[in-house]
């Protein structure tokens, strides 16, 4: 039962990734990259949530927790570089 | 028992992030993007940490981390996509050729970016905004 859900979450995640992914190379401006990058971060964030489950190894949630605060602090410093005019090219 | 609650999480959460890269990919503008990306990847990242916390029920130090990692998911999400927004709004990124209204157009002085009231006029004329208060 827990595997068959184990399997199937590690599959709807992976299509959700490539999705993401697609996004994260066609987006036409920084800003888009920028949320891309995010959903990837919260996207391993779920990775690594199934894998604890896979594995039985809990120490795993460190990671996701490290990842979630740094995928914040990447957000805020695109958001400021972005915002601080770097990035864009005005003609 | 556990099994079910914990598959029913996992599944639920794994679709939620499934609809939020779904909306990510189709949504036709960086607000709608962010609209999608925040809300359903938030829940879908906090059911399936829960899902973590269930299936090791009883040990006290995964109960802890998985409600740091939901706290954490919860208060940092909307933040990050409010100044990603923000900043994606002063670059001038085009909206949606359908979108009905802009409430922040000619709202924001350009020099500083404070957001006026909707009292104040414009910015050109008041230079000191201190003292108009």
């Amino acid at each position: 039962m827990l595997e068959v859900s184990i399997f199937v979450s590690y599959v709807i995640l992976s299509i959700a990734l490539g999705l993401t992914f697609v996004r994260l190379v066609i987006g036409p401006s920084l800003p888009d990259r920028v949320v891309a990058l995010e959903m990837i971060a919260t996207l391993t964030v779920g990775f690594i949530a199934v894998y604890t489950l896979s594995s039985g190894v809990t120490a795993f949630l460190d990671v996701a927790m490290v990842l979630a605060l740094t995928a914040f602090l990447a957000a805020v410093g695109f958001a400021r570089l972005i915002t601080k005019g770097g990035g864009v090219h005005h003609d | 028992m556990t099994d079910v609650v914990v598959s029913l999480f996992l599944l639920i959460g794994a679709g939620f992030m499934f609809v939020a890269a779904l909306g990510l990919l189709r949504m036709p503008d960086l607000p709608m993007r962010l609209h999608a990306t925040t809300k359903a990847g938030a829940l879908g990242g906090g059911l399936m940490v829960i899902a973590v916390g269930l299936e090791f029920f009883g040990d006290v130090a995964v109960a802890a981390r998985a409600a740091a990692i939901i706290i954490f998911i919860v208060l940092t999400a909307p933040i990050a996509a409010h100044l990603i927004g923000r900043a994606g709004y002063f670059v001038g990124l085009p909206m949606w050729s359908k979108t009905l209204k802009d409430e922040l157009k000619d709202r924001y002085d350009p020099q500083n970016q404070v957001l006026l009231s909707p009292g104040e006029v414009s910015s050109e004329d008041k230079p000191d905004r201190d003292k108009a208060e």
